[in-house]
């Protein structure tokens, strides 16, 4: 071999041409999952400082803001929502809020971004990994994310006297799948677009009604019946419910079992579609 | 080389709604060859590409990689596959080092084996000193560079290149070719699409030259040009107003010609002989030129156009 000195070249099985070293065993579709995890772990690495602060300051001006301002009004001229202070009335519909934006947001840009600006995920399809690997991968470490965004707001609120129980923990799984009813569906139309504008229209359009008309501010009940069956359809009302629940220790009775099957049939529903339109942007 | 097949293509073919991106190609690759597909742009090169590097599904005709049916061994294929694309698709967020580790993990390789790997890896394509730093602020041809150590990192049995030295500069194309000159010359496959004839004449044992989705010439470089064209070439440039006229004198002096919106190109076996018999013919060009006939000429004389528009 005339390789000029100083030049590595990688050693080659003469008669095979592959190149040496290691068989590559088949893979487990755990083992290929907990790669594609691994990428996105070493990205969340190298930007959670970033995420950080906002994770710490966005509870305290929502405490600020709704439990002590506009709270410190209700509870003075109304008593509190049903004889409960504002504060824990408000407290855990935030909560469920925040994680639905969160998981919103971290399935459009960043989605978006591996699919058409850097085009990592064509090059991950490039492996033995496929497009289940690949948006379980993601959707994991974007789970963990909300479970550590949910937990730092808890912790936070907390500490000025939001939640009357213990129960309240229950709003770490209760967050991860109403954040999940959002970023699912929102993969499959991240998959499905040619250009960002459409997250700036889903944002307006669809993300603050949705935030206003959840239950999340005031009780459903202050709307007009013909108003309320918008909330029943978002996924935003079943996790307030849940979360307002667990935060006074409260057993929602057979309705818990619904308002998780909407979640969870969210879930689902946005999955089958995430799947076929990576399939079809991906893999034509 | 040896006489095992590594690529088997009939009558293969890929379509996208009513249109045809590859008509029913024939190709054969074996192992250790370094293999070409020529043409231009949207001549269905990387849709085969796609086909064969298992991420697209094959509308019609047969394919077989490694002795597998792409349809249903998609991931046993691509495990033995190293693939460069077109576009680099490397993550601009983390740094070199990390998108080698992170692609190898994507092979199933333990992390000791990717970090030592990547470390060999990182030698060979001149990038050891920006382990470090992210991607995002690399210049074009370490970015190319970093992408085919990345496609080296499952030590693949076929690495597939599309276009690989597209929008590079002359000097980081030639660091390029000298770097897969090396892995051929360890016996690595290589399967290449190019519209470059210079690339393809550097680095393709065998090549297929595609236009409009079909295959219309097949062979070496040297034997497409001493089937498709002349040994030599002389470029003749006249002023741009009679650039028409001078064509059927010339033409009475030559076997071919070819008519380029700048010049015109004469071919014959004795380029020398020809201009001076031009001479003789009262053809006076502002500039004349003898040279040798290369893949372009090929290209030109069957499609009748440039592969670079």
């Amino acid at each position: 071999m005339g390789a000029a000195p100083g030049v590595t070249v990688p050693a080659a099985d003469r008669a095979t041409g592959r190149l040496l070293a290691g068989p590559r065993p088949p893979m487990a579709r755990g083992e290929r999952v907990l790669a594609a995890m691994e990428h996105h772990l070493r990205v969340y690495r190298r930007t959670w400082r970033g995420s950080i602060i906002s994770r710490f300051l966005s509870p305290l001006f929502f405490l600020a803001a709704m439990g002590l301002g506009l709270g410190s009004l209700v509870d003075s001229s109304a008593g509190g929502v049903g004889g409960q202070p504002y504060l824990q009335f408000v407290v855990p519909g935030i909560v469920a809020y925040q994680a639905a934006l969160l998981g919103f947001g971290d399935a459009t840009y960043p989605v978006l971004g591996y699919i058409k600006w850097n085009r990592m995920y064509s090059a991950t399809l490039s492996t033995p990994l496929g497009v289940t690997e690949v948006l379980l991968g993601h959707l994991t470490v974007l789970g963990a994310n909300l479970v550590v965004a949910t937990t730092i707001f808890l912790a936070i609120a907390a500490v000025f006297g939001s939640f009357a129980s213990w129960w309240v923990l229950l709003a770490v799984p209760v967050g991860l799948l109403t954040g999940l009813a959002f970023a699912v569906p929102t993969f499959a139309i991240s998959a499905s677009i040619r250009t960002d504008n459409v997250f700036g229209i889903l944002y307006r359009f669809v993300l603050t009604p949705v935030l206003l008309f959840s239950g999340t501010f005031f009780p459903l009940e202050q709307l007009p019946l013909w108003i309320r069956p918008l909330a029943w359809v978002t996924p935003l009302w079943h996790g307030v419910v849940l979360t307002r629940h667990a935060a006074v220790g409260q057993w929602p009775g057979w309705m818990g079992l619904v308002h998780l099957g909407v979640l969870v049939a969210v879930i689902a529903l946005g999955w089958v579609l995430a799947h076929r339109a990576f399939t079809r942007r991906l893999l034509s | 080389m040896t006489d095992e097949v590594l690529l088997r293509a009939r009558g293969l073919t890929k379509t996208f709604g009513d249109f045809i991106a590859v008509d029913g190609i024939d190709v054969e690759v074996r192992r250790g060859e370094a293999f070409g597909f020529l043409g231009p742009n949207g001549a269905g090169k990387s849709s085969t590409m796609r086909m064969v590097g298992c991420v697209s599904p094959v509308s019609g005709g047969e394919l077989s990689i490694l002795g597998l049916d792409p349809a249903t061994d998609g991931p046993a294929i691509r495990a033995r596959l190293g693939v460069c694309p077109q576009q680099d698709m490397l993550d601009e967020d983390l740094s070199v080092e990390e998108n080698l580790w992170v692609y190898g993990r994507f092979f199933g390789l333990s992390r000791r084996e990717v970090r030592a790997r990547a470390d060999e890896l990182l030698e060979f394509a001149q990038l050891t000193e920006r382990r470090r730093d992210r991607v995002e602020p690399l210049s074009g041809g370490m970015k190319r560079r970093l992408t085919i150590a990345r496609a080296l990192i499952n030590n693949p049995e076929v690495l597939l290149l599309d276009e690989p030295t597209t929008g590079l500069d002359p000097q980081a194309r030639h660091v390029l070719w000298d770097r897969l000159y090396r892995l051929k010359r360890q016996g690595v496959t290589l399967i290449i699409t190019t519209h470059y004839m210079d690339e393809a004449e550097q680095l393709c044992d065998r090549l297929v030259v595609m236009d409009h989705g079909r295959i219309v010439a097949e062979g070496s470089p040297r034997e497409l040009i001493d089937a498709y064209s002349t040994r030599e070439v002389v470029e003749l440039r006249f002023e741009v107003d009679d650039r028409d006229h001078p064509v059927d004198a010339v033409r009475s002096v030559a076997d071919r010609v070819e008519q380029l919106p700048d010049r015109l190109l004469v071919y014959t076996a004795d380029g020398d002989e020809t201009l001076a018999r031009l001479h003789e013919s009262g053809v006076r060009p502002l500039s004349a030129l003898v040279r040798r006939s290369t893949l372009e000429d090929v290209f030109l004389h069957l499609t009748g156009r440039s592969l670079i528009d």
